[in-house]
């Protein structure tokens, strides 16, 4: 028989963090840890689907891996809908069943500039990235959110490499965002930074037009609607530098900004 | 338990084959269970040319099931032969090609492509697909259309068993049946996705880019079910069933209307080892409901 690298396992927690409010759960999960061999790096996601869940509900959700050790896996998830409405009642003991590590990674050069930008959600693979990387030094996270900062696991990021934030709290904040996501692309691009980056499409596309017009090396992580996680359905395509569909799941979920058309 | 069987001369270790757009092109599920446990695979459909398929959203989760408007999108045979094909064990896992293509013709020439292909199995012939505007489910609503491009592909099949795969949006399902018999089709599927649509209130728009898409998954077991137990009885062919399928006991009511075997598609994104852990259910649950042997049980239902 082969590796099955889809098992249940149990939860260990599931709390939302900070002062968030009902209906806008910024919420930490942690999982015992799969067993992963050879193990996970951080950019790839999960599949998860509550033993639970009645088959009203069909697909797995995909999540970023935020950290795992041996003392379990972390994900990060925000009430959104049916799906994960139903993943913040999950109490400690209750089985899930996941499968991964999924798809590809994250740079991580040696000798170069970093550039994490997050927006929202976006903040869950970089826990991982930091942690994991030989050269914090070389980081510099840009996080542009909406709830409040402690909503997030941040503080921690914030002992460890360079950060800087900005809350968007009223349409009239987006055009600063833009404004200094554009920048810094430029300014990471002129370096010959590496620029990595995770959130919202809206937030993608900023950095992705910014990201060609500068020339810089950008790895953007994409988000698309999943149903197997496995490249199989093809519901979770995207279209790449040639203008051809390819799965978001198992070709990325991280592509090269100029191996990518994110034009509607 | 033996659950072995034959289909249509294709000799199966078990009656639990993967659905064509639900297990890609078998590789992909390598790391969830022995491949060779199951009783074959049915590959995504597969057209003479690529196809980039249609644009997103192409998929959206409903009660119970969901829509695809994929588009048939497919690397076109030739890469399957070159690539896909060699990865996979076919000496001891039978592949089945599934067949997409917009006139009889072209499923002729499709099918004399495949021919000669000894990782091939069969050929399953999608004359029902919801999803694309050129031939699609026109095809499959029309006998005579049905007639036709089963013998077109059978007349270029050489030796591989043709399996035709019907559509549920019809009035009387037992005519297309007729028809694939009646064109030599040496099998029949059934069934593929019904029509089916989803509308976001919040944006007042289609769920999915294409508007209509193929509603599948247990939500449309009952549908399948009735359409295998009319087929069965109205043709000498045999008939492979699914729709819906998640569990063994699923496929256990397949086989007693009389499917001598089965697909399970939507049940693999439930969680990718479902397709294994079914295959290796079904001989307890057949045991638990006395079934003295799997040819007794198929299609041993009291009406
Ligand atoms: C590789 C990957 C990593 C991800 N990592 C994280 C993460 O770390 N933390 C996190 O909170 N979320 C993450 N997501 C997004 C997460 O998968 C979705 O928020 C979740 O599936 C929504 O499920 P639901 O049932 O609550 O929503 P549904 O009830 O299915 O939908 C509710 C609303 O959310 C929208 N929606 C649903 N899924 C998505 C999606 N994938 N992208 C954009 N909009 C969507 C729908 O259009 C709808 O308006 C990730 C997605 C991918 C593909
Ligand atoms: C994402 C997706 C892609 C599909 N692609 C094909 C295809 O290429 N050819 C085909 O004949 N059927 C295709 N189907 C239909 C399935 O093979 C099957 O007939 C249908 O989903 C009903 O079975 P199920 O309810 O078990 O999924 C597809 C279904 C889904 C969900
Ligand atoms: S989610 Fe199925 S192919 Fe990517």
């Amino acid at each position: 028989m082969s590796a099955n690298n889809c098992r249940a396992v149990k939860v260990i927690s599931n709390k939302p963090l900070g002062l968030s409010s009902p209906g806008e759960e910024i919420v930490e999960l942690k999982l015992e840890y799969p067993d992963w061999k050879p193990g996970w790096r951080a950019g790839q996601f999960v599949m998860i689907r509550p033993v639970s869940w009645p088959l009203d509900l069909i697909w797995g959700r995909p999540f970023s891996i935020c950290n795992a050790d041996e003392t379990g896996l972390t994900i990060l998830f925000q009430v959104v809908g049916r799906g994960t409405a139903r993943l913040l009642e999950l109490k400690e003991g209750d089985e899930v069943n996941i499968w991964g590590p999924l798809g590809n990674f994250f740079s991580k050069p040696q000798n170069r500039p970093v550039l994490m930008l997050a927006g929202g959600m976006g903040l869950a693979p970089f826990c991982g990235y930091v942690d994991t990387h030989p050269q914090p030094e070389n980081l510099k996270l840009f996080f542009a959110h909406r709830p409040p900062l402690e909503n997030y696991p941040y503080k921690g990021l914030a002992g460890k490499v360079d950060v800087e934030d900005i809350r968007e709290t009223k349409p009239e904040d987006i055009p600063a965002i833009i404004a200094r996501v554009e920048e810094l692309v430029k300014e990471y691009a002129d370096n010959d930074g590496l620029i990595v980056a995770c959130g919202p499409h809206p937030f993608l596309k900023t950095i992705w037009n910014a990201a060609n017009k500068y020339g810089a090396d950008a790895e953007l992580s994409l988000e698309n609607r999943m149903a197997c996680g496995v490249g199989a359905c093809l519901g979770c395509v995207c279209k790449d530098g040639d203008d051809h569909h390819t799965q978001v799941c198992t070709t990325g979920p991280i592509f090269k900004a100029n191996n990518l058309s994110l034009e509607d | 338990m033996d659950v072995s069987v034959d289909f249509a001369g294709l000799k199966l270790k078990n009656p639990i084959l993967t659905a064509s757009g639900t297990f890609g092109f078998g590789l992909e599920f390598k790391r969830y269970g022995d491949l060779e446990s199951l009783g074959g695979i049915v590959v995504k459909g597969l057209s003479l040319k690529p196809r980039e398929g249609n644009p997103m959203p192409r998929i959206a989760e409903t009660p119970c099931g969901m829509l695809n408007a994929i588009g048939i999108q497919n690397p076109g045979v030739e890469e399957f032969i070159n690539k896909k094909l060699p990865k996979l064990p076919w000496k001891t896992l039978p592949v089945l090609a599934n067949l997409y293509a917009t006139d009889a013709e072209e499923f002729g020439e499709l099918a004399g492509v495949l021919a000669g292909e000894e990782g091939v199995a069969a050929l399953e012939v999608n004359v029902s697909c919801p999803n694309v505007k050129e031939g699609g489910i026109a095809f499959g609503q029309d006998p005579k259309q049905i007639t036709k491009v089963a013998e077109a592909v059978k007349k270029n099949a050489g030796n591989k068993p043709v399996i035709i795969k019907l559509s549920p949006n019809v009035t009387d399902i037992t005519v297309c049946a007729k028809a694939a018999e009646d064109g030599g089709a040496d099998a029949l599927s059934l069934i593929n996705t019904l029509s089916g649509m989803a509308v976001d209130i919040e944006r007042r728009t289609p769920r999915l880019a294409n508007v209509i898409g193929g509603l599948s998954g247990p939500a449309v077991k009952p549908v399948a079910l009735r359409c295998v137990y009319q087929a069965v009885n109205a043709v000498k062919i045999p008939v492979m069933g699914l729709g819906g399928i998640s569990s063994a006991e699923d496929v256990a009511e397949f086989l007693l209307v009389g499917a001598t075997a089965v697909q399970i598609g939507t049940a693999n994104f439930i969680s990718p080892d479902t397709a294994f852990k079914i295959a290796e259910e079904l001989p307890k649950v057949l045991e638990r409901v006395k079934a003295e042997s799997i040819d007794e049980f198929i299609g041993s239902l009291k009406v």
